[in-house]
């Protein structure tokens, strides 16, 4: 399966009565974004209105609580359209052309559902642990209807939707535009690909889904990958939209909409692909909390890798505690089957660093990368402006009682900070 | 001002003699000798040895108490910023002098220590007390280990923070610091699966720990007379939660009154735990801590009673030195009151 992206590198973002990519700048008139989040009814009936404002890399400007972020983007060549069976039709999507805004990110933002909505600061300390920092946003803030706290699963649906509506919205603005750069990304089947590099390694990508639960989720082609089974996928799909974020778990370590459409251990094994590896596919795997559950997941990962002939697989797990046990059994069975592996996680070793930092080990784990201690503490100072509101610091995880100073500046965790531990690798976050 | 540094080297490194002078006791030199000079000339005038205390490796493992209390007499009369000791490389006598006289000054002194070596040496085996430079196995890695030596002495003078063992070249103290690498995580997990697969040595960016674990106690032949307690990590709280246990990473834990409660409503309990999905538990909190079916069963008769309070905190994101400390402070007082069992629930 082969897919080729086009990048549009947007430099800029301006309101503007007329919609359109120029130069590197995004006009975009938000009356217009807001009309296509409302064709949905499910945003409809939940969301009582939405503000919109821009965050640029550089300015004094915190946006928090930061649900999802989203790259818009949209299909130019070939099957399928933007996060199928959710918002196109469920086509396979994963071939063609896609046209990437690079650059830019729709962030949504507004009252809490649960406890794992995080903070993204444009400058200062806690830029740094950010990627999202050095995007121009687009923050869509939804105001819920009223008694919407009897229905936040409802509520959450809407917003999620409507997030995606608004990548996509924006995204269809870069159809016709010639891209700066394209790069041309190519998996082939299993005997074709053996037969292409005989010598070269085989390896697949593990990658570990949230779906400890409601408000833990995450979606495949639409399904809750909490009700689907251990499966494989052509890393072009990931990379296509096929997988979405359903917003919760703590900031640091949740994979955003943005992550897995730029899902970096794809980005990385894409890159040694017919050098010094044969990238086989993307193994998805659930992390759901009963023991029957992990117990099948972990088993039927193992299972793919020694039914695909893998020599090695690259793990990836999102969140923590729970999640720990699914990536220490998935890691123990695959190196049981002969499969090489190493694993990406973080950390929650304490503020001061001296307690084990995962809820479960193995020695044949033996070859982690991490994404840093997530308890460790910051002091986000204060900004000009906040985007949302900074009525849920003290609640949100990471956050603690007094979080939010007088001044407003922030002392917290930086479990807070959307993105800051990340656990698929994206960052360059670590610890010893 | 330049920092005052008292600088502490063998009779070897002093050019006093080998093995046949390790007999020295230890005296006290102005200013910089050997190595100091290194150390010295990387401190580019910010900071400078004012004396140099030299003493015999046998010597000071023969008369250990004696070389100690003189060492620190001198180093205390000096008051410098910094004790600085060796590097000893993998001089095994050397290195444990350095390591052992070196925390001898952090603790009965209160004085800032650095010394060095190589990570075999039997003196490393003391890296979790004080601050030990990684250096390569012999004085030709001298040219190394002298510029990393200076540069962190210098930061602890000034009081800087130390960064991860890796990026200051400490060798690890068992505690997690974070830091920015050059490449991002998924690179480097390519980068250590293509080392794997190759049979080439790779280092894992987290050694697998060895975990706590509790045999049970012996089971509880009739519950009709046993009192038990409910205890959650859970996070059920009276509404409000009025301890403000946070969502994630719990500093406390609560104490809560359950005398004459007989089912948890969404109007008087709720969860503060961040780490699930909260409207269930919010709906119903018996969910998490199951008060209405330990009530039943104390009406039956199925156990003798219901401990009057409940102990709760968030597991999600908490270290697990708190949770251990709010465990071992709660035991106590459910011992106290004579609780003969706990039903812990998680979530």
């Amino acid at each position: 399966m082969k897919l080729e992206l086009g990048y549009i590198q947007i430099k800029d973002i301006q309101f503007s009565k007329e919609c359109k990519v120029e130069n590197g700048t995004l006009f975009i008139d938000p009356e217009v974004v807001k009309a296509f989040m409302y064709q949905d009814d499910d945003v409809k009936a939940w969301v009582k209105d939405f503000s919109f404002d821009i965050a640029k890399p550089g300015e004094s400007v915190r946006i928090t609580p930061v649900k999802d972020v989203i790259e818009p983007r949209v299909k130019v060549e070939g099957q399928g359209g933007q996060f199928p069976g959710v918002i196109a039709k469920v086509d396979t999507v994963g071939s063609g052309k896609t046209h990437v805004l690079r650059g830019m990110a729709v962030v949504t933002a507004g009252k809490i559902v649960g406890f794992q909505e995080g903070i993204i600061d444009m400058t200062g300390p806690g830029a740094d642990y950010t990627y999202f920092s050095k995007l121009n946003n687009f923050v869509v803030v939804a105001e819920p209807v009223e008694g919407y706290q009897d229905h936040k699963h409802e509520y959450e649906h809407a917003v999620r939707i409507a997030g995606l509506r608004a990548a996509v919205c924006i995204g269809e603005l870069g159809r016709n535009v010639t891209p700066d750069e394209t790069q041309e990304f190519e998996t082939f089947g299993i005997i074709e690909g053996a037969k292409k590099f005989p010598e070269l390694p085989r390896v697949a990508y593990v990658h570990m889904l949230q779906s400890q639960g409601l408000l833990h989720d995450t979606y495949v082609y639409g399904v809750d990958a909490k009700r689907s089974l251990t499966t494989i996928i052509n890393p072009t799909e990931t990379m296509d939209g096929a997988i979405l974020s359903g917003n919760c778990v703590s900031a640091c370590d949740k994979n955003t909409t943005y992550h897995h459409q730029n899902n970096p251990v794809v980005a990385e094994l894409f890159a040694q692909h017919g050098k010094k590896l044969n990238y086989v596919c993307n193994i998805i795997t659930n992390e759901n909390v009963y023991l029957a559950d992990k117990q099948r997941s972990s088993d039927w990962t193992a299972k793919l890798c020694r039914l695909l002939d893998l020599d090695g697989a690259i793990v990836s797990q999102e969140g923590f505690g729970n999640p720990d046990t699914d990536l220490i059994m998935n890691t123990k069975k695959i190196e049981l089957q002969g499969v090489k592996t190493t694993i990406i996680t973080d950390e929650y070793a304490g503020q001061d660093g001296k307690s084990q930092s995962l809820a479960d080990a193995d020695p044949l784990a033996d070859a982690v990368v991490t994404g840093g201690n997530a308890n460790q503490n910051i002091i986000l100072p204060p900004m000009d402006k906040v985007i949302g509101t900074l009525d849920y610091v003290d609640v949100i995880a990471g956050g603690h009682n007094g979080s939010l100073r007088p001044d407003g500046s922030i002392e917290a965790e930086i479990q807070v900070i959307t993105g800051a531990t990340n656990e698929m690798g994206f960052g360059l976050l670590s610890a010893r | 001002m330049a920092f005052k540094v008292v600088h502490y080297i063998n009779q070897f490194f002093a050019q006093v003699g080998g093995e046949e002078m390790a007999h020295i006791a230890p005296e006290l030199r102005e200013g910089k000798v050997g190595p100091g000079v290194a150390l010295e000339a990387a401190w580019k005038g910010e900071a400078a040895i004012a004396k140099t205390i030299v003493c015999g490796d046998s010597y000071f493992a023969e008369h250990e108490k004696e070389a100690k209390a003189t060492i620190l007499d001198w180093v205390k009369a000096e008051a410098p910023d910094l004790f600085i000791a060796g590097p000893a490389f993998n001089a095994g006598r050397y290195g444990y002098a350095c390591a052992t006289i070196a925390k001898a000054v952090k603790e009965e002194l209160g004085i800032k220590v650095l010394t060095g070596m190589y990570e075999e040496n039997p003196g490393a085996d003391l890296k979790k007390d004080i601050l030990i430079v990684a250096t390569a196995n012999n004085a030709a890695g001298m040219r190394q280990a002298a510029p990393k030596m200076a540069a962190l002495a210098l930061k602890l003078m000034k009081g800087e923070e130390i960064g991860a063992s890796v990026v200051e070249g400490y060798m690890n103290q068992g505690i997690r610091v974070n830091f920015f690498e050059k490449e991002r995580g998924a690179k480097r997990a390519v980068d250590m699966m293509i080392k794997k697969l190759n049979d080439e040595p790779f280092v894992t960016e987290y050694p697998m720990p060895t975990f706590d674990r509790v045999a049970p106690n012996p089971a509880i032949k009739d519950l009709s007379k046993a009192t038990i307690a409910l205890c959650t990590s859970g996070g059920i709280v009276p509404k409000g939660n009025p301890d403000h246990i946070e969502s994630s990473s719990a500093s406390h834990y609560g104490e809560y009154c359950i005398e004459g409660v007989l089912d948890l409503t969404p109007e008087t309990y709720e969860t503060a735990h961040g780490g699930y999905d909260p409207v269930y538990a919010n709906a119903d909190a018996d969910r998490v801590l199951p008060v209405d079916i330990m009530r039943e069963f104390e009406a039956k008769g199925i156990i003798g009673k219901l401990h009057n309070k409940y102990y709760a905190t968030v597991g999600n994101g908490t270290a697990v030195a708190n949770a251990k400390a709010f465990a071992a402070e709660y035991a106590q007082k459910l011992k106290a009151d004579g609780v003969d069992a706990v039903i812990m629930t998680s979530t």
